[in-house]
C-alpha cells in the first residue's frame, strides 16, 4: 500500500475546462501507467515524481538528488586509502 | 533505474557505514516506523551491517497490519452483502478477520475487487450504476490524498453508489505514543520519507524537542537508509535532538501543500483503534461530516464482531517493536505468508512478511 516508486512522466494531458486535473503517463523502468498529477502542478514532461497508489505526491529535485549522493562520494574511502591507489595488487 | 540504482551502490553504502562506525561510541536504539523502510533493511542485511550496539527497531508503519480486526470484520460483512462491489488495495484481502477474509468472501462468490488506485474504484462505480461500490480506504498520509481526490470525484460527478471505508491512521501521534511507553527504549527515528513529502515535517519538530529525540526524514533506498541512520547517530553523540531531512530530494519543509488542502476537506482528525496497539487518541481520519453521505458504515449499517485475535501471536509486540518475529514461537512454522496468523506475515511491508521473506530463522 504503502510503497511508493519514481517514475518518469512522458506525456502530461488535462480536460480542456479542468486544466487543474492533469493526467499523465509515468515510465517506471518499462512499465508505463497512467498517473493523475493534480498534486504536482510543478512536474511536467522528463521530471521523475515519487508516485503512490496513481497519484504523484512528489517532483523529484535532481538539483538535491545529485547533492545527496555528492555529500556521500565525499566521504573518505578507508579500504580504498588502505590498499593505495592500484587497489592493493602487487 | 535512475533514482533507485545510484542509490543501492554498495561501495558508497561500505563508505557510510565506515562513517557510521567512526561516529558511534555508544550503544543507541533507533526505530524506523514504516513498513517500506522495514522492509529494505531487513532484505538488504542493512540491520547485521550496523557497528555493535546500534539497534535497529522496527515500528508500526505498516497500514494492512494496524488496520483494527473491528475494520476488517465491517469489510467482510459488507463485501459478503448482495449487490455490492467491495475494492480494496491488493494486500488487505488476506488479512484475518474473527471469522475470515475478504479472498473468503470472494471464494464464497462475493464480488470483490483489486485495486490499484481509489480512482479505479470510482471508475467501478460509474460503470455499474446499479450496484454499490465501496473502497477500502486505508493507509497512512501517503494514501490520504488519494483516497481523499476519489471522494471529491465522486461527490462532482454525483455518484449515488459510490462509498469508502475509512480507517486512516497518522504517523506523529504513533511516534507519540511509542516515547509515552513507560518500557520505550527507542533514542530516535526514521521518519517515513513519502508521508513527509505529504505533510512535510513541521509536525515533528515539537515532538524532537518535547522528548528531547532526533528525528531524521529518510528515503527508502539502501543508501538513503544508512544515511538516515548516520545523521541520527551523529545527533545521539552530540546530544542535539532536532528535526534533519535526509529525503531533500522528494521532502519539502511544508510538504505538498495540494495534496494537505484535499485531505483538510474531505477528512477530519479522529481517535483510531490501532491493532495490537489499541486507541490512540487524534491519530487518524475520518470522513468530514459534509462527506458523510460517502461513509460505508453509515450505509451499510454492521458492527464489527470481536472475537478475539489468534492467541499465538505476538503482533502487538513486533508492531510496538518490543519483540522481534523470530521470538515467536509460531513465526515460520504454525505462521507463514501463505497462512499468515496476523497482519505483520501479510503484507510485504509487515515485519514478520519482511523476515520470512529474507530467509530469517526463528530462533523460539
Amino acid at each position: 500500500v504503502c510503497l511508493g516508486t519514481p517514475g518518469r512522466i512522458l506525456t502530461v494531458e488535462a480536460p480542456a475546462d479542468r486544466p487543474d486535473l492533469r493526467t499523465g503517463i509515468v515510465d517506471f523502468d518499462g512499465v508505463r501507467r497512467p498517473v493523475c498529477l493534480i498534486y504536482t502542478p510543478e512536474a511536467d514532461v522528463g521530471d521523475y515524481v515519487i508516485v503512490h497508489v496513481g497519484f504523484a505526491i512528489s517532483r523529484v529535485d535532481e538539483d538535491e538528488a545529485a547533492r545527496t549522493l555528492a555529500v556521500i562520494r565525499a566521504i573518505p574511502d578507508a579500504l580504498a586509502a588502505e590498499l593505495g591507489p592500484d587497489g592493493g595488487r602487487p | 533505474v535512475k533514482y533507485l540504482d545510484e542509490y543501492r551502490d554498495p561501495q558508497l553504502a561500505r563508505r557510510l557505514l565506515d562513517e557510521l562506525r567512526a561516529v558511534a561510541t555508544a550503544p543507541w536504539t533507533i526505530m524506523e516506523v514504516c513498513g517500506g523502510q522495514t522492509h529494505t533493511i531487513v532484505r538488504q542485511g542493512i540491520d547485521e551491517l550496523l557497528p555493535a550496539g546500534i539497534r535497529m527497531i522496527h515500528g508500526p508503519g505498516c497500514p494492512v497490519c494496524v488496520t483494527p480486526l473491528a475494520m476488517v470484520d465491517k469489510a467482510v460483512a459488507i463485501a459478503a452483502q448482495q449487490g455490492v462491489i467491495f475494492t480494496s488495495y491488493g494486500d488487505m484481502l488476506r488479512v484475518p478477520g474473527s471469522t475470515g477474509d475478504l479472498v473468503g468472501v470472494k471464494a464464497r462468490g462475493g464480488d470483490v475487487r483489486v485495486v490499484y488506485s481509489p480512482l479505479d474504484a470510482v471508475r467501478i462505480a460509474t460503470a455499474n450504476p446499479d450496484r454499490q461500490v465501496v473502497f477500502f480506504a486505508v493507509g497512512f498520509e501517503t494514501t490520504a490524498p488519494a483516497n481523499a481526490m476519489a471522494v471529491l470525484h465522486a461527490a462532482h460527478t454525483g455518484l449515488t453508489n459510490f462509498s469508502v471505508l475509512v480507517s486512516h491512521v497518522l504517523v506523529p501521534p504513533a511516534i507519540t505514543a511509542i516515547l509515552d511507553a513507560p518500557d520505550n527504549e527507542v533514542r530516535g527515528f526514521l521518519a517515513a520519507g513519502h508521508v513527509c513529502a505529504v505533510m512535510g515535517f513541521t509536525e515533528y519538530e515539537p515532538i524532537a524537542a518535547r522528548y528531547r529525540v532526533p528525528i531524521v526524514v529518510t528515503g527508502f533506498e539502501p543508501l538513503d537508509l544508512i544515511e538516515g541512520i548516520l545523521m541520527t547517530v551523529r545527533q545521539l553523540e552530540e546530544g542535539r535532538a532536532e528535526v534533519e531531512n535526509q529525503y531533500v530530494r522528494a521532502v519539502r519543509r511544508t510538504g505538498n501543500t495540494a495534496a494537505q488542502d484535499a485531505i483538510r476537506q474531505v477528512f477530519t482528525v479522529s481517535a483510531r483503534t490501532w491493532r495490537g496497539i489499541g486507541e490512540i487518541p487524534a491519530s487518524g481520519l475520518a470522513l468530514a461530516p459534509r462527506y458523510a453521505e460517502f461513509d460505508a458504515e453509515r450505509r451499510f449499517a454492521v458492527d464489527g464482531l470481536t472475537a478475539g485475535e489468534d492467541p499465538a501471536c505476538i503482533a502487538g509486540d513486533i508492531l510496538r517493536g518490543t519483540r522481534l518475529p523470530t521470538d515467536c514461537a509460531a513465526y515460520g512454522t504454525a505462521c507463514t505468508p501463505r497462512r499468515p496468523l496476523g497482519a505483520p506475515m501479510i503484507s510485504a511491508e509487515g515485519t514478520c512478511a519482511a523476515f520470512y521473506g529474507a530467509g530469517r530463522v526463528g530462533r523460539a
